[in-house]
C-alpha cells in the first residue's frame, strides 16, 4: 500500500512542477578527504583487498557521512534523493572481493536516504521527499568485446548482469525506495538486463514501483558508448513503461541540450536531466559554478524540455539550491501525444507505420 | 506526405542471413566462417534491407550458440548494427538467446497458439520484457490457417490475448497468415494466395495498427527452377498483397521484378493463378512457364535482353535509371553530353526527366525504394562522369580561378532520406562557383550547425521530402537561433512551402533569416543574392517584410475562424422537415457496373471552363472564346482539342467504366447507417461525416451541417437511402497516350491527359442524371441544359470524399468495399487515398431536395477527438488525415521543443 501511496505522491508533485533530483554522490565523499581506514571502519579492517574508492561501501562504514549528504540536497531543495549504490551489485562489488556484501549494502543505503527523506517529508509535508534505488551500469558491458581482436567476445552475459541487478534491486526495495533508477546507461543491453530484472524483482515482492531511466551520451556524436542515437535508446527501453527518460553524465548542460531535445521530441513519458557541472578540467575537477549550470540549465525548463532535473559528477548542493531556484518559475514539459506506430531501433532508430 | 504509396511504407525485411533460406550462409555458419557470414549481413543492409532477418535453425547446428555469436559480432559492425534485427526461429530457446545479445528493439519472428494459450502467453509476455515487436503466425491447436477465416480469427483471438492480458501495443504486433504455395495442381490450393490477401485486408480494417508480413518465396513453390516466373508470381502477389495491407515482408528486395515490368502475358497468367480467376488458371501458366525460362521478365532475364539499347538517348538514360542499370550510363551520359551545350544541360535535362519517370513509378506503387535507391546511384555515376567536364568549364569561363564565392553546407534534415533535389541543387551551385559541403541524408541539427562553424559556412541549406522533415527544419532553425547563429538558412524540398517557411520555421530564427527556394533553378539567384555585398541586405529585408504579411495574411486567417463547440454545432443541425415527407426509394439496391460506356455519349456533358484553367487561360466558357485578350489562344486550343477528343472517341483511346450503388440508410448523430436489407436490423458499415463549427453571427441563423443532416434519422422511422459512384474515363490513358502520340509532343499529351479528366467528370455528370432520372427515379421529368447541369441546378447532390463537403480521403475505402470498386472498374486506391487512374471520380449521392453542397471548413479538436473515436482511430490519426482542415495546430501542440 505504501509504495502505491508513494508512486501517487509522485505524479502529483511532477504534474505539479518541476522536480528537482540531488547532485553527485562522490563529489560530496571526496571532501571528506577520507583515508584507506577511514573507508574500512571497525568491521572491515582486516580486509584482504584495498577498499579505499568503495564509496557504496560507506553506507556500512561511514553512515552518517552518506546520510549527511542526503540531508544536505534535501536541504537545498530536491525533491528525489538517489541511494549510494551506483556499484553496489555484485559485479562491481566483485573488484573489492566484496560480492556478498551486495545485498546488505543496498539495504542499508536505501534505509539511509529513506530515514532522511522521511525527516525532510516531516519538515515540509508539502513537498514530499522520494528515494531513487540507484541502479548503476555495472563495469562490464554485454554488447562491447573488450577484446579488440574478438569482437564476438564478451566479459559478462545477460543473465549474469539480470541476476546481478535482480538481487540490487530486491534490496533497495527492501530498504525502502520510492523508485528504481537505472541511470548512467553507456550500454543499453545492461539496461535492458535491469529492466527486465526489476520487473521479475516487483513480480517475486509483489510491488510495482515506478521506473526511472537515465542514458549517458558520452560525446558530440551524440550516440552512448554503445553506439545508440539518443532516440534509438528510447525506443529501446520504452517497454518498462518508465517514469521518466533522460540523459545524465559525460556531458555538461551546454553540450547535452540537443540530445534532450531529441529525447523530449519523441519520448512520451516524463524527461529527466542531471549533466554535469561541465566538462572535466585538465585536474580531472568540474569549474562550472552553481550559477553558470543554473544559467545553463535554465533555458530547458523555458522551452518546456524538462520534467525533473538535477546534477552529476561535480554538482553539489550548492549547485541543485541554485538550479532549484531558477527553473522554479517554470511549468513541467507538458508530456506529448506520440502518434502510434511500430518504432524499433537497431543502433539508429526505425518507425513505421 | 501526399504522395505516400503502399510500396512507399513496405518494409524489406532481409533475408539471406538465414540458414533456412540461403544454402550460401548456411556453408559459411556451418563451416564457422562467420566474417563471410557478416560480409552477407553488411550486403543486405547496403542493398536496402530496412531490418535484418537472423535465422540459424538447421537440425546439425548448436542454434542458440549461433545465434548470440552472429549477433554478437553484428554488434561491433555499426554499418550493420544500425538498422533492427529479426529474430527469427521456430524454437523459442534460440529466440532467447538472441533476445539477450540486441540492445536495440528487434523483431520476434515468431510466437503462435499452436501449443495452446498458455505457452503463447507465456513467450508474449517474455517478449515485451525483453523489449521487442512481435510476429504472431496464424497457427493454433487445430494447425495453421488456410482459409480466410481461420486466418483472420486466430489473428483476432491472437491479438486479443495479447493487447488486454499481455499488455502489448497493437503497433507492435505483426501478423504472418502464411503465403502457401499456389498452383501445385491440388485444387484446394487455388485460393491460398486471394486467401492470404483477403486476409490481410480484413486484419488490416479490424485492427488497424497492426502489420501484415509473410515469407513470399513459399507462394512460387511449384515453379522451383524457373526464376522468371517465380519473380512474375512474387511481384504481382505484392502488388496486390501491400494494396491489401501487408506492410512488410522477408524477401530479397535486390531482384524483385517491377510489376510494369513483367510481359503482359505472364503477368496475366500469374494474375489469374494468383487471384484465383479461372479454374485453368494453373494449367494455363505451367503450360506458359517454360517459354519464359531464361527469357525477360525475370532479372536475368533482363540482362540478356538488350533490344532496350536501340531507343533514343534519352530512353535509354531513362530505362538505366528506372532500372538500376549501371552498364552503360557512363556511354550514354557521354552521348548526351555532346548532343547538349554545356555539361550541366545533361543533368537538368535528360538525367533530371528519367528521374522524373522514377518518381512517376514510385508514386504509383509500381517501384520500391531500394529500387529507387539503386536508380539514384545510377544517377550519382552519370554526374560524377560529367564532373570533370564540369569542372573544366569552370577552368575555361576562369572562374576556378576566382576564390569561392562563398560556402554552403547543406543536409537533408534528420529522419529523412531524399536527397535528390538537394544534391541537384549542390551540383548547380558548384557549377555557379560555390563551395558546397553537402552532409548528405539524416542529418541531426548538432552536426549541421557544428560543421557550419567549423567550416565558417555562408549559408545553411536544408532539404526534406515528407512532412515530418518541416518540424524537425523548424527544430535547426530553433537551434540555430540558440546558438548564435545568423547566417541565412535556405528550405527547400517537395513539402516545404513559402508560408510553412514564413510561419513555422522563420519565427525560430530572428537572428539570421530562413528563406524559402522553390526550385533547383531558384537556388543559385537566391544565394547570389545572399552572397552579394550590395543586394544582400536590401533582398533579406525585402524577404523579411514578404514574411511579415505572409503570416499576418495567415494569422488574420487564424483569428477569422472561431469556431463552436460540437456539441453547440450538432443543436444547431440543419433542420428537414422530416413528418412530411417520403424518401423515394431507388429501382435497386445492391450495385450495377457499367462498363465500356461509349465515350461519344459523355462528350456532350463536358464542362470545358476547368479544361482552360489547366492551360491557365481564365475565363468561363464559351465566352472565352471570344475574350479580347484570350480569345485566339482559347479558340486554338479549342480546335486542337476537339480534334483530339474526336480521335480519342473514334478510336477508343480510353475505356470509361463506372459502378454506383444504393443502400438502405438512416443518419445516427453525424453519422449515416448503411443496412444489409430492408429491414434494417442489421448495419453494413457506416458512412462518417464532419460539421461545420464555424462560429456565425447568430442573428444570421444558418444551420451548422453535415452531410448526415440530408438523411433521415433512425428515430423517424423513415426507410431512406443513399448511394455510392464511381467511376473513371482514364483505363488505358497512359498507354493510349504512349501509343498515339509522341513522346515529344507535350502539348497532345497534356491536352490528351486533361481531357481524360475531363471525359471522367462528364461520367460522373452522366452518371448522376442517369441515376437521377432512372436509377434511383426520383426526378424522372427532369430536364436541364449542360449548362444548368453544370451550375448544379439539379435535384440532390454528389459529394465527393476529400472535398469540402467531407474533406476525410479515408471514406473512399468504405465506398470501394461497398461496391468492390477496384474489381469492378479497375480504379484503384493508393495508400494516401488517391484514386489512380487520376481520371475519375467517386462520392455519395443524396436525394432530399434540400441536400446542397457546403463546406465543412475547419474543425476543432473537440470534434476530431469524438470523429477518432468514431473511426477506431488514434487521435494523432484522425490529425493526421484532416491535417488541411484542423483549426488548431496539431503538430506544435503535441511538440514541446522550442
Amino acid at each position: 500500500m505504501k509504495t502505491i501511496e508513494s508512486a501517487k505522491a509522485l505524479e502529483k508533485a511532477a504534474s505539479e512542477r518541476i522536480l528537482i533530483i540531488d547532485g553527485a554522490m562522490g563529489t560530496m565523499i571526496q571532501r571528506h578527504k577520507l583515508d584507506e581506514a577511514g573507508y574500512r571502519g571497525e568491521r572491515f579492517k582486516d580486509w584482504e583487498r584495498d577498499v579505499k574508492g568503495n564509496n557504496d561501501l560507506l553506507v556500512l562504514t561511514q553512515p552518517k557521512i552518506i546520510q549527511d549528504i542526503h540531508e544536505q540536497y534535501l536541504a537545498a531543495g530536491a525533491d528525489i534523493i538517489e541511494t549510494n549504490t551506483f556499484n553496489a551489485q555484485r559485479i562491481s562489488m566483485a573488484d573489492y572481493g566484496m560480492e556478498h556484501l551486495s545485498y546488505e549494502i543496498n539495504v542499508a543505503a536505501a534505509k539511509l536516504a529513506r530515514a532522511a527523506a522521511d525527516k525532510y517529508t516531516k519538515l515540509t509535508p508539502d513537498k514530499p521527499r522520494f528515494v531513487a534505488g540507484a541502479v548503476g551500469p555495472t563495469n562490464r558491458t554485454a554488447s562491447i568485446s573488450p577484446d579488440v581482436n574478438n569482437p564476438g567476445f564478451r566479459n559478462v552475459t545477460f543473465d549474469e548482469l539480470r541476476d546481478a541487478y535482480k538481487e540490487q534491486v530486491r534490496a533497495l526495495i527492501e530498504g525502502g525506495s520510492d523508485i528504481i533508477l537505472i541511470e548512467t546507461i553507456f550500454d543499453t543491453l545492461n539496461a535492458k538486463a535491469a529492466g527486465l530484472a526489476t520487473l521479475e524483482a516487483f513480480d517475486e515482492m509483489g510491488v510495482t514501483l515506478p521506473i526511472m531511466i537515465s542514458g549517458t551520451i558520452t560525446d558530440r556524436s551524440g550516440r552512448t558508448l554503445s553506439g545508440q542515437t539518443a532516440e534509438a535508446f528510447w525506443y529501446s527501453m520504452r517497454h518498462l513503461k518508465p517514469f521518466s527518460i533522460g540523459l545524465n553524465c559525460a556531458l555538461g548542460a551546454e553540450l547535452m541540450r540537443p540530445y534532450l531535445a531529441e529525447l523530449s521530441h519523441v519520448a512520451d513519458v516524463r524527461i529527466s536531466a542531471y549533466p554535469n557541472a561541465g566538462l572535466p578540467n585538465a585536474m580531472g575537477g568540474y569549474d562550472e559554478t552553481p550559477e553558470d549550470m543554473a544559467c545553463a540549465t535554465e533555458p530547458w525548463a523555458e522551452d518546456g524540455l524538462i520534467n525533473i532535473i538535477g546534477g552529476c559528477c561535480g554538482s553539489t548542493p550548492d549547485h541543485i539550491s541554485h538550479i532549484a531556484e531558477h527553473v522554479a518559475k517554470f511549468p513541467p514539459r507538458k508530456i506529448p501525444e506520440i502518434a502510434p506506430k511500430m518504432r524499433l531501433s537497431g543502433l539508429e532508430p526505425f518507425v513505421h507505420g | 506526405m501526399t504522395t505516400a504509396s503502399a510500396a512507399q511504407s513496405f518494409i524489406n525485411v532481409g533475408e539471406r542471413t538465414n540458414v533456412t533460406g540461403s544454402a550460401k550462409f548456411r556453408k559459411l555458419i556451418e563451416a564457422n566462417d562467420y566474417p563471410a557470414a557478416l560480409a552477407v549481413a553488411r550486403q543486405q543492409v547496403e542493398a536496402g534491407a530496412m531490418i535484418l532477418d537472423v535465422n540459424m535453425d538447421e537440425g546439425l547446428l548448436d542454434s542458440e550458440k549461433a545465434m548470440s555469436t552472429f549477433l554478437n559480432l553484428i554488434a561491433s559492425e555499426p554499418d550493420i548494427a544500425r538498422v533492427p534485427i529479426m529474430i527469427d526461429s521456430s524454437k523459442w530457446s534460440v529466440i532467447e538467446a538472441g533476445l539477450k545479445c540486441v540492445q536495440g528493439k528487434a523483431i520476434v519472428n515468431s510466437i503462435s497458439l499452436k501449443e495452446g494459450e498458455a505457452q503463447f502467453l507465456d513467450q508474449a509476455r517474455k517478449v515485451q520484457r525483453y523489449g521487442a515487436a512481435v510476429v504472431v503466425m496464424a497457427f493454433d491447436e487445430q494447425g495453421q490457417a488456410d482459409t480466410i477465416e481461420r486466418k483472420v480469427s486466430i489473428c483476432e483471438r491472437a491479438y486479443k490475448l495479447l493487447t488486454e492480458k499481455v499488455g502489448f501495443l497493437p503497433e507492435d504486433i505483426i501478423f504472418d497468415p502464411n503465403i502457401f504455395a499456389v498452383a501445385t495442381g491440388i485444387e484446394e490450393h487455388n485460393g491460398y494466395g486471394i486467401a492470404f490477401i483477403e486476409a490481410a485486408r480484413q486484419i488490416k480494417e479490424k485492427m488497424p495498427l497492426t502489420h501484415i508480413s509473410g515469407g513470399v518465396s513459399n507462394l512460387s513453390f511449384a515453379f522451383r527452377g524457373n526464376e522468371p516466373v517465380r519473380e512474375a508470381m512474387h511481384a504481382v502477389f505484392l502488388y496486390h498483397a501491400i494494396k491489401a495491407g501487408m506492410d512488410m515482408g522477408i524477401v530479397n528486395a535486390g531482384q524483385l521484378a517491377l510489376y510494369d515490368d513483367i510481359p503482359a502475358e505472364l503477368r496475366e497468367l500469374s494474375e489469374d493463378v494468383i487471384l484465383n480467376r479461372r479454374p485453368d488458371a494453373t494449367d494455363r501458366l505451367l503450360e506458359a512457364a517454360p517459354r519464359f525460362k531464361g527469357e525477360g521478365g525475370g532479372a536475368k532475364g533482363k540482362e540478356k535482353d538488350l533490344t532496350w539499347r536501340n531507343g533514343t538517348v534519352q530512353e535509354r538514360l531513362t530505362h538505366s535509371l528506372v532500372h538500376g542499370i549501371t552498364d552503360f550510363i557512363e556511354a550514354d551520359t557521354e552521348e548526351a553530353r555532346q548532343q547538349a551545350d554545356k555539361p550541366l544541360h545533361v543533368i537538368e535535362g535528360p538525367l533530371m526527366a528519367g528521374m522524373n519517370v522514377v518518381g512517376d513509378l514510385f508514386g504509383a506503387g509500381k517501384m520500391f525504394l531500394p529500387q529507387v535507391v539503386k536508380s539514384a546511384r545510377v544517377m550519382k555515376q552519370a554526374v560524377a562522369y560529367l564532373q570533370p567536364y564540369l569542372e573544366e568549364e569552370k577552368r575555361l569561363s576562369g572562374t576556378d580561378q576566382l576564390p569561392s564565392a562563398g560556402k554552403v553546407v547543406m543536409a537533408t534534415v534528420k529522419g529523412d532520406v531524399h536527397d535528390i533535389g538537394k544534391n541537384i541543387v549542390g551540383v548547380v551551385l558548384q557549377c555557379n562557383n560555390y563551395e558546397v559541403i553537402d552532409l548528405g541524408v539524416m542529418v541531426p541539427a548538432a552536426k549541421i550547425l557544428e560543421t557550419a562553424k567549423k567550416e565558417k559556412a555562408d549559408i545553411i541549406g536544408l532539404s526534406g521530402l515528407i512532412t515530418p522533415s518541416l518540424d524537425e527544419m523548424c527544430f535547426v532553425a530553433a537551434e540555430m537561433e540558440r546558438e548564435g547563429f545568423s547566417v541565412p538558412l535556405l528550405i527547400g524540398g517537395a513539402t516545404t512551402s513559402r508560408v510553412h517557411t514564413a510561419v513555422k520555421i522563420s519565427p525560430n530564427y530572428n537572428k539570421g533569416q530562413a528563406i524559402y527556394v522553390l526550385d533547383a533553378s531558384r537556388a543559385v539567384g537566391v544565394v547570389s543574392n545572399l552572397l552579394s555585398e550590395t543586394e544582400s541586405k536590401p533582398y533579406v529585408d525585402g524577404i523579411k517584410a514578404e514574411y511579415v504579411k505572409v503570416r499576418e495574411a495567415h494569422l488574420a486567417n487564424e483569428a477569422k475562424k472561431q469556431r463552436i463547440t460540437i456539441a453547440a454545432a450538432r443543436a444547431n443541425k440543419y433542420a428537414i422537415d422530416w413528418a412530411s415527407y417520403t424518401p423515394p426509394k431507388p429501382s435497386f439496391l445492391g450495385t450495377r457496373t457499367f462498363k465500356n460506356f461509349d465515350l461519344g455519349s459523355l462528350a456532350p456533358y463536358i464542362d470545358w471552363t476547368p479544361f482552360f484553367q489547366a492551360w491557365e487561360l481564365t475565363g468561363r466558357y464559351p465566352a472565352i472564346l471570344d475574350d479580347n485578350k484570350v480569345g485566339t489562344e482559347a479558340r486554338k486550343l479549342f480546335a486542337d482539342a476537339r480534334a483530339l477528343l474526336d480521335r480519342i472517341v473514334a478510336e477508343k483511346w480510353f475505356t470509361a467504366n463506372a459502378v454506383v450503388g444504393f443502400w438502405p440508410a438512416n443518419s445516427v448523430g453525424d453519422d449515416i447507417a448503411l443496412y444489409t436489407d430492408e429491414t434494417r436490423s442489421t448495419e453494413r458499415t457506416k458512412l462518417f461525416t464532419l460539421r461545420q463549427q464555424i462560429a456565425r453571427d447568430p442573428s444570421r441563423d444558418r444551420a451548422h451541417t453535415a452531410l448526415a443532416d440530408f438523411v433521415a434519422p433512425k428515430e423517424t422511422g423513415l426507410a431512406d437511402y443513399v448511394g455510392g459512384f464511381a467511376v473513371t474515363a482514364g483505363i488505358g490513358e497512359e498507354e493510349a497516350i504512349r501509343t498515339h502520340i509522341k513522346a515529344t509532343d507535350d502539348y497532345s499529351r497534356i491536352i490528351a491527359k486533361a481531357l481524360a479528366d475531363r471525359l471522367a467528370e462528364a461520367f460522373a455528370e452522366a452518371m448522376h442524371a442517369k441515376v437521377r432520372r432512372e436509377l434511383w427515379g426520383y426526378a424522372r421529368d427532369e430536364k436541364l441544359s449542360n449548362d444548368e447541369l453544370i451550375l448544379e441546378k439539379y435535384k440532390g447532390i454528389r459529394p465527393a470524399p476529400g472535398y469540402p463537403a467531407q474533406p476525410d480521403h479515408t471514406e473512399k475505402r468504405t465506398l470501394w468495399d461497398l461496391m468492390n470498386v477496384e474489381a469492378e472498374t479497375g480504379i484503384e486506391l493508393t495508400e494516401s487515398y488517391a484514386m489512380w487512374p487520376g481520371a475519375a471520380v467517386s462520392g455519395i449521392y443524396f436525394s432530399h431536395p434540400q441536400s446542397h453542397y457546403f463546406g465543412v471548413g475547419k474543425v476543432e479538436r473537440d470534434q476530431v477527438e469524438d470523429y477518432a473515436r468514431r473511426k477506431g482511430w488514434a487521435v494523432s490519426e484522425a490529425e493526421r488525415w484532416l491535417a488541411p482542415v484542423l483549426n488548431y495546430d496539431a503538430v506544435s501542440e503535441r511538440k514541446n521543443v522550442a
